[in-house]
């Protein structure tokens, strides 16, 4: 049986070649990520925003009536709710946003979720509920504070364990990379506009745990042929190093690809959010151990003294053989 | 590499058969097939968003148990100034900025008046410190401060009799399962399993119900009263919604000498005889029963105003002192709103009032539908899979998948046991363990490809591809580890559901995907002992 192989053998490409455009490229799509998410904002969803979430199937409609819903919404006097369809044509999810000036109510979005969905009902007697979900504007703020404690100390301690295990310039490597997937994946949500929600940080989190699975596999390499080869100069050996991991790296993707692309599909709705953060995730993640985690150290300086070399057990016993087949 | 013990053997198989077969009374349930009851059934528990149910955090009010500690000090040192002998007179009582301050009318009882109060302060704390402040100002001012300590005893306090409550609420309604715990300082999480209308539960909980009885002081100008203004030693209380009578929205009752509802033995919903109109029937205690006797023959023919939870239900006229230890609350009720009054005046009053700050309730068919559609989704994720990794290498893609099947047995299997509970992002992190799982193996066997290449023999290419691909192995593993914990530490709810998964799976994957795919490999090796390697 002739296997299949994703990336050929002897697959040498001269990825580093290109890491100055590539580098100025990451760093724009993190600034201007940043610009969305500072300029256009993240679309909240109830978790940060505070308010309400209703899900509603329309028993006796072959579609939510979309229009009439978000009129009569809008009537209550809580801004535009988000109306979206919701697996099928006649179930929709409706959001409403806390108002701002009910930051300091506890009571205010159970208040509002009480007014829509008995507006609705009135008005649609076939209308069944699914699901309600309120947030009040205290424990959104809570919400929101976990969240940057959570990716925070996740981005830190995971830096700080790769700079234990590697050295310092690895650590640094393994931190960039992580806010240039973190940065470009809010920077895609706000360009988008979909909603931000508590499994968004879920998501994020998951991202940055494989992302740097890729990282750490690209470091180990560099680390074992820093040692082989200490007179390669730096690009090369890191071209080398990529090079050699390449098949494992783009197998690795695949296989979460194949794995997660149905449930983006054919997966529960409400999962749709979080699936498609870690796909997108994927493809980010694995750019960034390539382009940004290794040419990094580079610049920071890293090379072959970096790590004192040691001799593998195996490498010796071979050593070894040849040098006495070597003798008459 | 090609010696592997046989007590090794037997090990991994063991862990590996006991963890899988924790799996199988979860699997038998949702294949909906009988599991014998005779033997263990440790179920993998569903989160509310995948089988329905009601989700509710409740707040309580802090500011509320601190004004009401202040108005109880106040009651209490007024009782205890003027059963002292010789009683002590005090004036100019202020509760304002959060603390009791009042002036006694004969400096010379200062230190009589110390004593007094320092019996009324209790430690507070393990710091040895007291929940009240004491300070005299200008010899005969007394400030008295609560202190931060006994704030927090006092609102723990009241927590865990809300929870009690609560309970006792929750459980009169008949709901099954409820979970009822505290959580932070001021909160209160409620969780309903298969509750897909939680309107009653939270009209019943959002109600204080703090029933007392007044006397309605009907010298009051009526101008007055509708502008908010109350004669001195009055207060201004409104109506309740629907129960005005002629247009007054509020009363003036005298403040004291009043008696509180609490004392109550039993309390249901009837009927009143001549209008046939909802009613809740109290029955007080020996001791409340006495104080109502006590207070209805002292004011035969004036009315007292029946104040629930800060308004009033209604206003009558004793006719007659009520001496039988019962008595009828009339409002404007429907029978089910009467029904949750008895409810709650039967478990007792809520010592703070509570709002409903969070709620997330599914109804069982959105939770159902989520469900299947997952189970769908990584079924045909789990097949891609299985086919990309058995094309790529072939046997050991094989193994892979083998090694894969246990994986996701065992994961469920420790979540049965463990009685950790799967939520719809657990169905995602399930999905992402599928995809990720199979890393190690991707690693592993690249290595050996690499190795093939450099034309190293077929034993050393498998040693080295384990050994040099563990180092990543473990790193990566550690750090998605220090992302999951993390995660699990910040996340809420069902965020918590997804880390689990990741979590258990990272240490199940490792297992699987590493060891007892080595163990396979190993045994086929030494069997064959093949010239090279399809890989």
């Amino acid at each position: 049986m002739r296997l299949i192989k994703l990336v050929p053998d002897n697959t040498n490409i001269h990825f580093l070649r290109w890491r100055v455009p590539f580098y100025v490229i990451s760093c724009l799509l993190i600034a201007a990520s940043w610009g969305l998410v500072l300029t256009k904002g993240l679309n909240y969803g109830i978790d940060f925003a505070g308010g309400q979430e209703i899900q509603a199937t329309f028993t006796k409609h072959g579609e939510a009536p979309v229009a009439e819903l978000r009129d009569l919404v809008e009537g209550l006097g809580y801004g535009e709710p988000v109306i979206q369809r919701f697996g099928a044509a006649n179930e929709v999810s409706i959001r409403s946003k806390l108002p701002a000036e009910a930051e300091g109510n506890p009571g205010a979005a159970e208040k509002i979720s009480k007014q829509v969905t008995s507006a609705i009902t009135k008005a649609y007697p076939d209308v069944r509920i699914e699901g309600v979900s309120t947030v009040s504007g205290k424990v959104s703020g809570e919400f929101r504070e976990m969240a940057i404690y959570a990716l925070g100390a996740a981005m830190l301690a995971i830096s700080i364990y790769i700079w234990i295990r590697f050295e310092w310039q690895f650590g640094v490597g393994g931190l960039f990379a992580l806010f240039h997937d973190v940065s470009l994946t809010l920077g895609m949500f706000a360009l988008f506009q979909m909603e931000f929600s508590l499994q968004i940080i879920a998501a994020i989190l998951a991202i940055i745990g494989y992302s740097l699975n890729d990282t750490i596999v690209v470091y180990d390499r560099i680390r074992e042929d820093l040692k082989k080869y200490r007179k390669m100069p730096l690009p090369e050996l890191l071209d080398m190093s990529v090079n050699e991991t390449l098949a494992r790296t783009v197998m690795t993707s695949a296989t979460l690809l194949v794995a997660l692309i149905p449930l983006l599909f054919f997966g529960p709705e409400s999962l749709f959010g979080l699936v498609a953060a870690i796909t997108l995730g994927i493809f980010v993640g694995t750019y960034s151990s390539i382009y940004m985690a290794a040419p990094i150290l580079i610049w920071l300086g890293v090379s072959g003294e970096s790590f004192i070399p040691t001799e593998s057990e195996i490498d010796r016993q071979e050593r070894l053989a040849r040098e006495r087949a070597a003798k008459p | 590499m090609l010696d592997f013990p046989i007590w090794k053997k037997v090990w991994f198989w063991g862990i590996a058969l006991v963890c899988a077969a924790l799996a199988l009374p979860s699997l038998f349930s949702v294949a909906g097939l009988p599991w014998p009851s005779a033997l263990p059934h440790p179920q993998v528990n569903l989160g509310l968003d995948l089988a329905g149910g009601s989700h509710i955090l409740l707040e309580a009010d802090d500011g509320q148990v601190a004004q009401q500690r202040i108005e109880n000090m106040e009651e209490s040192v007024r009782g205890r100034f003027k059963a002292a002998d010789p009683a002590i007179a005090i004036g100019d009582i202020s509760r304002t900025n959060g603390r009791l301050s009042f002036m006694l009318k004969d400096k010379t009882q200062v230190d009589a008046a110390r004593d007094e109060l320092v019996n009324l302060t209790n430690g507070a704390g393990l710091t040895g410190q007291r929940d009240w402040d004491i300070r005299v100002e200008d010899g005969n001012r007394f400030i008295l401060t609560p202190t931060q300590e006994g704030l927090d005893q006092a609102v723990s306090d009241a927590m865990d009799s809300a929870v009690e409550v609560v309970r006792k609420r929750i459980d009169a309604l008949g709901t099954r399962e409820p979970t009822i715990i505290r959580q932070g300082a001021n909160r209160i999480v409620v969780q309903v399993p298969g509750l897909d209308n939680p309107d009653s539960l939270k009209k019943l909980i959002g109600q204080t119900a703090k029933l007392e009885f007044k006397l309605v002081d009907d010298n009051a100008a009526p101008n007055d009263v509708a502008q908010g203004i109350a004669p001195p030693g009055d207060e201004i209380v409104p109506y309740a919604e629907g129960s005005e009578v002629g247009g007054v929205k509020a009363l003036a009752v005298k403040r004291l000498g009043g008696i509180k509802g609490d004392q109550l033995t039993n309390a249901k919903q009837g009927f009143e005889q001549q209008t046939n109109r909802p009613v809740v029937t109290i029955t007080f205690n020996q001791q409340g029963g006495a104080k109502f006797a006590e207070l209805t023959q002292q004011n035969v023919n004036k009315r007292f105003a029946i104040i629930l939870d800060g308004k009033v239900l209604s206003a009558p006229a004793i006719n007659e002192p009520i001496l039988g230890g019962s008595a009828q609350i009339s409002g404007s009720f429907t029978v089910e709103s009467a029904t949750q009054l008895a409810i709650a005046l039967r478990s007792g009053a809520l010592p703070v009032d509570l709002t409903v700050v969070e709620e997330r309730t599914v109804g069982p068919d959105l939770g159902a539908d989520s469900i299947r559609k997952g189970l769908i989704a990584m079924g045909i994720g789990s097949l891609l899979v299985v086919l990309l990794m058995i094309g790529s290498y072939g046997r050991f893609g094989i193994y892979a998948t083998l090694a894969l099947v246990i994986n996701v047995l065992m994961i469920l299997g420790i979540m049965a046991q463990i009685g950790t509970t799967l939520t719809l992002p657990g169905i995602a992190g399930f999905v992402l363990t599928i995809g990720a799982a199979v890393d190690a193996n991707v690693l592993i066997y690249e290595r050996i490809r690499e190795e093939r290449k450099r034309g190293r023999r077929v034993i050393t290419a498998v040693e080295n591809g384990y050994k040099e691909a563990s180092r990543a192995i473990y790193d990566a593993n550690i750090t998605n580890f220090i992302a999951g914990v993390l995660l699990f530490a910040f996340g809420s709810g069902p965020v918590r559901g997804f880390a689990v998964v990741l979590i258990i799976g990272l240490f199940t994957s490792v297992f699987t995907g590493v060891a007892m795919t080595r163990m396979w490999v190993a045994g086929w090796l030494r069997r064959k002992r093949p010239a090279d390697l399809n890989i």
